[in-house]
This record gives structure tokens, sequence and C-alpha cells, in this order.
């Protein structure tokens, strides 16, 4: 065969394409522009770097991946051609830049822009060089055994986000251990270079030699049994301690992840475990935090000034009763359908917010103001770090239920249901009792974390129950594993907390969340942490390989 | 007293008449086979007894007890099992999830896990397989695996949908093996088939459907000898 066969020049080709069409976006929408002067090592290389080098590397890696093992010194050659055809592209733009008005178009194709992209003015061959080099680099990663990879890998993803989080990181440091401290390992926003190292090192080397099996777990020895206990009395006083560590800030975003992580398991019932596509579950959120809000309140429009801890198990049967209710009418409808039903549901209950004819009750537009905070004793829980032990004990109750009410025979009523209709009616299962029991439970969890954000803001209004709540609740049990109660978790994480952590991609934070979306569906459809059925669904193919 | 009596059932789709009348009777112990060809009717006869469809007119009672206000889900506590069309099985559980779903109304463990291991005894194809997700078994096991969920909720009459569709004839002469089986055990088994000689070498009465309405009614072994049946469902001239 001849070497242009080989190459595969069609696929190559196509990675080229993709890859210099997502640097030359990155670059003319403004991205790499704004974190030009964003170190992640600092003085040594940027998060603009990062994204216009990324690319390259990741196709050439893919490239790399595809050719037979036996030919790597063809894949590294495809590696090559691809990190020089993005070069190429990439030194086009700033010789185009530089000759032809193209900034009346493109405005973000700035002198700064070209500035970043040829390294500090020091020319387009440097440029195409670097790349080249991405190519390069991304190839070779693809010839590492697995293990040693993963491990680069892991190290290397540790340490960018390291870089780019050392805002918030160094600001923790400096109020734990002091500024010395944390002026030794972060300087302007970004990792020093040795401590970088250091944490790379230190990763990968775990990392890899906890693959390799040089590294075993301590192995404590306990009385049998006893196991969980020590390890489940470890969990609960790090997560005690939490706040602690965190500061304000960071518990904040935590109590936000937690808030979604209640609705994600709420959701995970309804959708996950009981196969009905809910999207309308913002109103029971809606609901719950209402509920709240009227029966606390100490403005004109509270009910009953009563204390939260009362309010609170009303709020959750409110819910409930309205999952209820919701669920009778929608008892016969299946997949798109019933979706859509739930859909206008939750922006009935929005739209019923703001209207005139509730403004009596629940002030409109205006929403309800004067929502008072938990208390303990006398103590009012204001601080983020208070409200944070309310939303524990919450996501605990929430978690230790979805963990019964999963093992239990209502699970697995659940998921013959959602497995074939039919077939579970024929084997005895009630669908009628089945499908409202799971929306009920799905939404007295929606409302308990609705009665919770009521009270953690104090306010409530009804543009704060928008339908992208319920899209961004499912997204997330989607993103960490249908039916998984640790996907859930990592989803509400992702989801909830990296885009608060990572304020500063400004407007870029839902390009990037679109396409963390579309990538994770792609390439890991089961999610994260996936569940059991779910992983056999998504991968049945592969099985019946092993199985025959 | 006949142990399921159906009698007169007209059941629609819409406005279209998809059985115009059935009247037919299951005694205990007995097999009996409903053959007739595609789009007879002889599923919709079937999804009217189980109650996942509503007859417009007539009755079904079983032990003389009309059917009609028994929800679907509550047949199977009344003794009534079925094993549907094209298998059903639960595709992304595994073989022994299958089972036990199948001992779903059961509460005595060890009866479940008595029955189960007859389950086991009876397909040991399955119990070689009881880790392995059931969409990934062959058409042949399928089948067994629906039917030993049946038996899971010891039913006194099995209903079975078809169950040679779609699969080699070698496989169906052992499936055909296996019902005979059962009934010899004392399931009575209402069998309804396309494959009208296997069905009715089996059973031991047959009713046969076209269009909607039940044309004839004999003991198996006459009906497979009827001039008609033999040309209209079994291929001879």
């Amino acid at each position: 065969m001849s070497l242009v066969t080989n190459l595969d020049l069609r696929k190559t080709a196509m990675k080229w394409l993709i890859a210099s069409l997502i640097t030359l976006s990155v670059s003319a929408i403004g991205m790499v522009e704004l974190f030009g002067e964003r170190f992640v090592i600092t003085g040594l290389f940027t998060m603009a770097q990062v994204m216009f080098l990324g690319p390259t590397a990741v196709f050439a890696y893919r490239a790399v991946q595809e050719t037979p093992q036996a030919q790597k010194w063809l894949g590294l050659l495809k590696a090559l051609l691809i990190g020089l055809g993005v070069g190429l592209v990439m030194m086009a733009l700033v010789w185009l830049s530089q000759n032809i008005d193209i900034r009346s178009v493109f405005i973000n194709i700035s002198p700064k822009l070209i500035n970043i992209l040829t390294f500090n003015g020091s020319g387009s061959l440097t440029l195409l060089l670097a790349m080249v080099g991405a190519g390069l680099a991304g190839g070779v990663l693809a010839l590492v055994p697995t293990k040693l990879r993963t491990a680069l890998l892991v190290g290397g993803g540790t340490t960018i986000l390291t870089g780019l989080l050392s805002e918030i990181l160094a600001e923790r440091l400096r109020s734990l251990f002091g500024a010395q401290v944390s002026n030794a390992i972060f300087a302007s926003k970004a990792l020093q270079l040795v401590p970088a190292i250091v944490l790379f090192v230190l990763i990968t080397a775990f990392v890899y030699f906890r693959s390799t099996g040089h590294i075993k777990p301590a192995n404590i020895r306990l009385p049998a049994g006893r196991e969980r206990l020590v390890l489940t009395a470890l969990i609960s006083g790090f997560l005690l301690v939490l706040p602690m560590l965190l500061g304000s800030y960071l518990t904040e975003v935590t109590n936000n992840i937690g808030l979604f992580f209640l609705m994600g398991l709420g959701l995970n019932i309804v959708v996950g475990l009981a196969g009905l596509l809910d999207l309308g579950y913002v109103a029971f959120f809606a609901i719950g935090a209402y509920t709240m809000a009227a029966l606390t309140s100490t403005g004109p429009l509270g009910l009953a000034d009563m204390s939260f801890w009362v309010a609170l198990p009303i709020c959750v049967a409110v819910a409930a009763v309205a999952g209820f209710i919701l669920g009778m009418p929608v008892l016969r409808m299946r997949g798109d359908y019933l979706a859509i039903v739930t859909l206008g549901f939750g922006e009935i209950i929005r739209i019923l917010a703001l209207s005139d004819l509730m403004k009596p009750y629940i002030g409109g537009a205006q929403g309800i103001l004067n929502i008072p905070k938990p208390m303990v004793g006398e103590l009012s829980l204001i601080r983020p770090e208070q409200m944070y032990y309310v939303i524990l004990i919450g996501v605990a109750v929430a978690m230790f239920m979805s963990v019964r009410v999963r093992e239990s025979q209502i699970g697995r009523r659940w998921m013959a249901m959602r497995e074939d209709e039919d077939v579970a009616e024929a084997m005895g299962i009630n669908l009628v009792s089945t499908k409202l029991l799971a929306f009920t439970i799905g939404a007295g969890f929606s409302g308990l974390a609705g009665a919770i954000f009521a009270s953690k803001l104090g306010s409530i209004f009804p543009h704060s129950f928008n339908l992208l709540i319920s899209i961004n609740v499912l997204s997330l049990i989607i993103v960490g594993g249908l039916g998984s109660i640790p996907g859930t978790l990592v989803g509400a994480i992702i989801l909830v907390g990296l885009p608060e952590l990572l304020r500063e991609f400004a407007e870029f934070r839902w390009l990037a969340y679109g396409v963390l979306l579309v990538t994770m569906m792609l390439s890991r459809p089961e999610g994260f942490i996936p569940s059991e059925t779910i992983r056999r669904e998504l991968h049945s193919g592969d099985e019946a390989e092993q199985a025959g | 007293m006949a142990m399921l009596e159906v009698n007169d059932i007209h059941t629609f789709y819409g406005n279209i008449e998809a059985l115009k009348g059935v009247s037919l009777h299951v005694d205990e112990g007995e097999i009996v086979t409903l053959i007739g060809g595609n789009g007879a009717g002889k599923t919709t006869t079937l999804r009217t007894i189980s109650g996942l469809l509503k007859p417009r007119q007539g009755s079904v009672k079983l032990y003389g007890e009309d059917l009609a206000n028994v929800r679907a889900h509550h047949l199977v506590y009344k003794g009534i099992s079925m094993v549907p069309e094209g298998r059903g099985v639960f595709a992304k559980l595994t073989v022994e999830e299958n089972i036990e779903m199948g001992a779903y109304i059961d509460k005595d463990k060890a009866r479940i896990e008595r029955n189960k291991e007859a389950a086991f005894g009876r397909f040991p194809r399955l119990k070689e397989r009881r880790k392995q997700v059931a969409g990934t078994l062959s058409g042949g096991e399928q089948q067994m695996l629906a039917i030993a969920r049946a038996l899971m909720a010891q039913p006194k009459l099995l209903l079975l949908d078809e169950p040679s569709m779609g699969l080699a004839p070698i496989l169906v002469d052992g499936i055909f093996d296996t019902i005979k089986e059962i009934n010899k055990e004392g399931t009575t088994v209402l069998l309804v088939e396309q494959n009208a000689s296997m069905a009715l070498a089996i059973a031991h009465r047959g009713y046969v459907l076209q269009t909607g309405e039940i044309v004839l009614s004999d003991k198996a072994d006459k009906l497979a000898k009827n001039e008609t049946v033999q040309k209209a469902y079994l291929g001879i001239d």
C-alpha cells in the first residue's frame, strides 16, 4: 500500500479541519484574548495557550489512537500533519489580520490576540512550531502505555485546574496557613512554576503507582463489619468541618451544589428509576419555596409567622401533593408526550406566580420578602457556613431515602415499569400507584430544596423558577449518570459548582457548558458515574461480544 | 365448571371491531390452543382475557368470577400469568433479576428461592447465564426466560402468546416440549400460535380464529385432520 492510503488522508484531513475550526473560533470570538493575561503557571503559560493549542493536541491524540499499534510511526506522522495544518491555518489568520482589514467583520481579531498567538510577537514561525509541538505532544501521549497515560492526564488536568482556580485556593491558603504559604505556591492568580511541577509530578506518580499496585490503599485492620461504620464516621467528620476549611464563598457555592443535588436526587427517582421524563420539575421547587415564604414571612404577605422548622415538613407535603396531582392526568402518557405535559405544568406554575390573580397572595413579580432564616435556639442561621448544615441534613435525609427506596420493592417496581409497562403489569405491578409514587416522592425532594432555598435567600421572585432550572437539574443527572446517586453529586458539582467557580469566563460560561454537554453525550453517554443498568444499556453491544 | 370462560366478547380498536363475538372455554388441566392467521385476532383475544384491553361487550370469567372489573395487574393474584408476544423480557436486567421480578407478588422468600431453583432446574441454560443481561440472550433463551418468569408467580393458568415467533425450528421443539411438561405438572395452558401444526400436536383442544370470529373448534387431533384447517393453516393440500 502506498503511504497515502496508509495515512488515511480523509480522516486525518477531517481532524485537521475540525481542530482548525475550533482553534479559529475560540480565537475569533475573543476567548483566547480574554485569557491572554490569565496565567495557569506564573510567567510560563496562560489559559489562552491551553485554549488554542489544546484542540490540536486532542485531535492529534485521537488520530494516533485510531492508527493500528503496529504503525505507530505513521500515527505520529498524522499527528505532525495535523499540527502543521492547524499551524498554517493560524499563520494565515495572523498574516490576514496584518495585511487586510478583517477586524471590521471579526471585531475580536485584535492586535492583542495576534500578539498572544505569536507568543508576544516572536513571529508566526513560533506559532507554527508550537502547533506542531502540540500535535506531536498529543500524538506521543497516545502511544504511552495506558496506565502512565491516565496518570499523566490526571496530573496535567489537576495542575491546570489548580492553576485556574488559584485565586480562590490562594485565598483559602492565606486564611488557613497564612500569607507566606499562599505566596510560596501562588503568585498573581496562578501557580508558581516549582509548586506546579511538584504538584504535577506528585499526582502523576501517585495515580501511576496506584494503578500498578505499588501503592495500596492503607490496610487498616478493623473489627469485621466495622469498616463501613468507620468510613461513615470519617466522611461525616469531614463534612462537618468542611465549611471551616472552605470559607464563606466556597461554602455558598457548596450550598448551591447541595440544593441542586437535592433536586437531582428527586428527579433521579422520577427520570432515572421510573423512566418518566419530567421537564417541569422546577414547579415543585417553586411550590416548596412559595409555601415556605407564605408560611414564615414576617412581611405583609406572611400568613402564619411559623418557624422554619415547623414550616419545612408542610412545604415538603404540599410539594408532594402537587406531584401527586400532576401525576394523575399524565398516567397514560409516555415519553415525549409526558415531557411536553410536564413542561407545560412547570410554565403554568411560573406564570401563576407572576399573575395578577395570585398577586394579593404571593406578590406577583415583586415576590415575597422578609423570609426569616432558620433559628436554632436563639441563633439565626444567617451565614452560609451555618446554612450549610441545614442543607447537609436535607441532603443526608434525601440520600438515605433514595438508597432505601431504590433497594426496596418500590425500586424494583419502578425499574420494571421503566423497562416495559405491559410486562410490568403482567407481573402484577400496579402502574397507577407506581407512577404516582414516583411523582410524589420526586416532588417532595424538590419541595424540600425549594423551602430551604427560600429561607436561604430571604426573598423569592417568580423569575427564579424558570425552565432553565428544570433543564439544569435534568442535565446534571444525565451528565452524572442517570439512576446513580454518586453520579448525581458529581453532576451537581460539575454543572452547578464549576460555572460558579469559573465566573471569569463571563459570557463564555454557557458556551463552555454547552460544549461540555455535547462532548459528554458523544464520548460518555452513560455519564460520569453510571448506574449498573444504564451502563448495560449503552454498552450492551460490547457485552454481547464478550458473551459471544 | 370451566376454569376460564370467555363469552361472546367484542373488542374494538377505535371503530374497528377486532373481535366479533369470540367465545371459548378452558378446562382445568388442559392445553387449549387458539390458531389462526395474521390479524385473525389471536393476540387481541389474549390481551382482552388478561385485562389489557376491555371488551365492549361480553364477559371473561375465571372460575365463574367475572373479570370485567379486575385490573390487569390483579390477574396475576388470581392465578393467571401471561408470556407476552415478542417475549418482553426486561432487557437491561440480568436473567436472575428477571426471574425474581416474576415473583413480584410473592412475599415468601423461601418459596421464591425454591421456585427459582426449580426454574433453573427446568432451564439449565438460564442457570449458566444467570448473571448475564437478558437483552444479550438468544431468542430461544429469552423465550425460556419469559416462561420461567411467568411460572414464578405459580399460576393456575398460563397464557402464552406466540412462543414460537422468530425462533429456529429446533428451538421451537424444545419450547413446545417444555409447555407440555409444564402442563403435565398441573398448569393449565392457553396457547396462541401461528404455528398450527406444532400447537395442535401438543394441545388437547383447539379453536380456529378467522377475522375476529371462531370458525372451528374441536379436539386437537381432529382439527389437525380437518380439511379446511389442513388447507389454510397446515399447508397440506
